[in-house]
């Protein structure tokens, strides 16, 4: 019965979309339809192929980990798209000319920067997050993820958000809202997946089978929480129209611009910090078979964390219409968060404390701690851009993109990484990785990619900082604008080449993982007797 | 009174009261006295179950399954 309800829903998704492709106002809209379509005919082929037959029955015993491990690979896979579209920009900067004649208005810089922002953002690290938070649950509540096929649709779900908001920024259809580019189509799909993965996430967290809810699932939940709220809040707009992609924001003027950086920075607090240090929480412990340094730090930098964060977006509109004490409640909340942070890069770090050796013979413990280090460096820089003495100097140059790449390669790509390699063997029952070896590589390329990207923005963006405000002595500037450009050039280079290494090193570990999949030795039954083999 | 000035007025005096006493109430429950067993037992709940949920009629509490690998 359950099977001919999806059929007829998935035949009126794609009856409704079809007129709406027919009726559609601009090209982004079109595609959209053309995504859905799409995406609901496979299903209806998928479902309408396997009707009547026997479903074998969910095994409670067992972890779902099918979902999980199209996300380790769909993890993989936009990670390298991300990267790869990231040092296409950076080689734009640097070299205008490959912003193509004929590829204007499609792949010139403008098109291709939210593309890359929402790749690794969104497509490499929502995928990260939502696979990791898929095992962590299942692991830490000892329990089958809740909900059936609801993960699956989470997955999948989430895949159709991906496209759609890429498809969308080729062509574009943007809302001009940094990190919250898709328009309203989009983000209502978003929307009602992200639900989804709340429901999943949360009902297994019901039927848990251990007492206490570990603490990287609290860092998971508010992850998943907060985000809808921002999502939602900051994504308020009206359509033109139903047949259009175009929207006008509720929001307006200097309202528009906090609430918009309140879902910004919390993007960043939320998206990028909550969520990866509930990776950190499960995985460092995991790969270096010690418990955390101290639990009872790691709740307080949960609690510390989530209270402060919220309130440091307006650090974004220094010497800007926002009033000042907004300014300044964003810089001192910001500057409070050095303590939880700290306290919980100590803490990451001091797991290994009496087991410091690993870092010589365990590359992925290495890529985990180098990613750990570079949380604490990115949480200090931060803070201190967040003075506003210091912003007004590096706000607007390319101190800022340096910042943001020493957080989201560093800390985030590393952590991911070690996750990659940890889980892989895990999920399909493989004794070990292919190649320790290669993993030192990737670690080495990424580590060098991520000095040479940091240190180089460092350089131009202090530069251009000091550029700006020379004046002469009677009070002129110095320098115009296309002096500071011009002055970039080598630091430009010297960054696209620290992309191209942080590039290499992912491809590099996608051949890894590859091969630790299809020419390893299988690993044994698990060592307790009697044991079911994870899915 | 205007919504936005009752609004204010509660969110910088009783709301922030609110917050400030349960952010602090947070850390004097982490520290409460025996708290420690407590979260031992969870930082090492982590190296159980890795393989398969804990076994299906054994309720809400395994404690078979309890084999902490380290405990501070």
């Amino acid at each position: 019965m359950w099977d001919y309800i999806k059929l007829a829903v998935l035949g009126v998704v794609v009856v409704v979309a079809a007129v709406a492709a027919s009726l559609a106002r601009d090209l982004p809209y079109l595609v959209h339809m053309l995504v859905i379509i799409l995406a609901a005919a496979i299903t209806f082929m998928w479902t309408i192929r396997r009707i009547g037959e026997p479903v074998p029955a969910a095994n409670p015993n067992e972890y779902m980990d099918g979902p999980i491990r199209f996300g380790v690979i769909a993890t993989a896979f936009w990670g390298v798209v991300g990267f790869l579209v990231g040092v296409v920009i950076a080689f734009q900067l640097a070299w205008p000319e490959l912003n193509f004649q004929w590829a204007q208005g499609y792949l010139n810089f403008g098109r291709l920067r939210p593309l890359h922002t929402s790749a690794v953002i969104f497509a490499f690290g929502g995928n990260a997050l939502i696979a990791s938070a898929f095992y962590v649950v299942q692991r830490t509540s000892a329990a089958r993820l809740w909900g059936g096929g609801l993960a699956w649709f989470v997955f999948w779900g989430y895949q159709i958000f991906i496209v759609m908001a890429a498809t969308g920024y080729v062509l574009g259809s943007t809302q001009g809202n940094e990190y919250a580019e898709p328009e309203w189509l989009t983000d209502l799909w978003l929307t009602i997946v992200w639900v989804a993965f709340l429901l999943v996430f949360m009902g297994t967290l019901i039927n848990r089978r251990e007492p206490h809810i570990y603490v990287a699932n609290w860092f998971y939940m508010a992850f998943i929480i907060t985000v809808a709220m921002l999502h939602i809040v900051n994504n308020l707009a009206i359509p033109v129209s139903v047949f259009g992609s175009r929207s006008i924001p509720v929001w307006s003027g200097v309202q528009s611009a906090m609430i918009q950086w309140w879902y910004g920075h919390n993007a960043v607090g939320f998206f990028l910090t909550a969520g990866f240090l509930g990776m950190m929480y499960y995985f460092i412990p995991k790969q270096a078979e010690r418990p955390v340094y101290s639990y009872k730090l790691s709740i307080m930098h949960f609690w510390a964390l989530i209270f402060l964060y919220i309130w440091a977006g307006p650090h974004h509109l220094h010497y800007t219409a926002l009033p000042d004490w907004a300014q300044t409640l964003g810089m001192t909340f910001s500057i409070m968060l050095w303590m939880p942070s700290w306290g919980g890069m100590i803490n990451g770090l001091m797991t290994l404390s009496g087991a410091w050796d690993k870092l010589r013979t365990d590359p992925i413990i290495r890529m985990m701690v180098v990613s750990v280090g570079f949380y604490g460096m990115a949480t200090f820089e931060g803070p201190m851009m967040s003075i506003k003495a210091v912003n007004s100097l590096s706000h607007y140059t390319d101190w800022t993109i340096g910042h943001v790449h020493s957080g989201a390669l560093g800390w985030n790509g590393m952590i991911t990484f070690g996750m990659l390699y940890y889980l892989v063997p895990k999920l399909w029952q493989r004794q070990g990785l292919y190649s320790l070896r290669l993993v030192s590589w990737h670690f080495w390329l990424a580590t060098i990619g991520i000095v040479l990207y940091a240190a180089s923005m460092w350089v131009t963006g202090i530069m251009e900082g000091l550029m700006w405000r020379e004046v002469d002595a009677q009070g002129f500037l110095v320098n115009s604008f296309a002096d500071t450009v011009a002055a970039k050039f080598p630091m430009y280079v010297v960054r696209g080449l620290g992309g191209t290494l942080f590039l290499l090193g992912a491809i590099i570990m996608c051949y890894n993982l590859w091969k630790t999949v299809t020419s390893t030795a299988e690993r044994k039954p698990a060592r307790v007797a009697g044991a079911v083999p994870a899915e | 009174m205007e919504t936005y000035t009752w609004l204010r007025a509660f969110a910088d005096s009783w709301h922030l009261l609110f917050m400030f006493v349960f952010f602090i109430g947070v850390f004097v429950y982490i520290l409460r006295p025996g708290s420690s067993k407590v979260h031992d037992e969870t930082a090492n709940m982590i190296f159980r179950n890795d393989d398969k949920p804990s076994g299906d009629d054994n309720g809400p509490r395994a404690t078979s399954h309890t084999e902490p690998k380290e405990v501070r």
